[in-house]
């Protein structure tokens, strides 16, 4: 699969006022690496590296954490945000 | 992938409307004649942490992932325990001092079930539902880190029975 294809990126929470971004939608043409997608964000926001390389971040993919290695593909919905305080 | 089909039993609702106690309990007893416990827990916004003031806070969440990851609570306390109904109610927005925020009732047919299960699901809620608070206080305005304590406590039902909970 080589066709252009973009995923729905969410930032939650501190993140988000930290990027000043709540969505953005990453092209992609292939299936690809969370740690990779998130190095693709930081190459067209270079002002982002900081905030998106703290590691205490929690990364879902679909609703679901995962870990820095599990593998995204197109339509899926990506999100980033810090540890969780409800309740 | 995490299976997610709700029980018949199970009511999760994400709001940012106040919710009355009484009307909760009634919905968990109400035509329920099997089970002869129901266990409740209600969590309020404090006026202190950390030393400082609290005048209210804002409550931030991941519409969607919030609902998913409840249900996957609620299942897996169905696995661990023998329970009825569950009602899970978390409110969102802005909230003020001594304001409701979080609701959880279960009902079983003895007290030890919703006990344990009430306990349970609010520990894992703490850790896994993507909620944030940001408090506004004297010194203005604060997203909440996260308490290693809320880790460890949850860590404790994974030490019980070996096994690890998502």
């Amino acid at each position: 699969m080589s066709e252009l294809h973009t995923i729905k990126v969410s930032f939650f929470a501190a993140l988000r006022e930290q990027l000043n971004c709540d969505e953005l939608q990453l092209p992609i043409t292939n299936a690809l690496t969370v740690d990779q997608a998130k190095q693709q964000i930081i190459a067209l926001n270079p002002t982002w590296e900081a905030a998106l390389s703290n590691e205490s971040l929690f990364t879902a993919v679909n609703h679901d954490i995962v870990e820095s290695d599990f593998i995204i593909n197109p339509s899926d919905e990506l999100a980033f945000f810090p540890p969780v305080t409800g309740g | 992938m995490t299976t997610n089909i709700p029980h018949a039993d199970d009511r999760i609702s994400i709001q940012t409307d106040d919710f009355n106690i009484q009307d909760e309990v009634n919905a968990l007893e109400n035509n329920n004649l099997i089970d002869g416990a129901v266990v409740t827990f209600c969590g309020r916004v404090r006026n202190q942490n950390l030393g400082a003031n609290v005048k209210g806070l804002t409550l931030e969440h991941y519409p969607g992932m919030t609902e998913k990851s409840l249900q996957n609570i609620i299942n897996t306390a169905r696995k661990k325990w023998n329970i009825g109904r569950v009602t899970v109610i978390h409110r969102v927005g802005k909230l003020l001092i001594g304001e409701q925020i979080v609701f959880v009732g279960v009902t079983s047919k003895h007290r030890g079930d919703a006990f344990s299960a009430n306990e349970f699901i609010m520990d894992f809620l703490k850790i896994n539902a993507p909620f944030w608070k940001k408090e506004l206080t004297d010194e203005g305005e604060k997203w909440l880190d996260a308490k290693e304590s809320d880790t460890n406590k949850a860590k404790l039902w994974n030490e019980q029975d070996g096994s690890q909970h998502n």
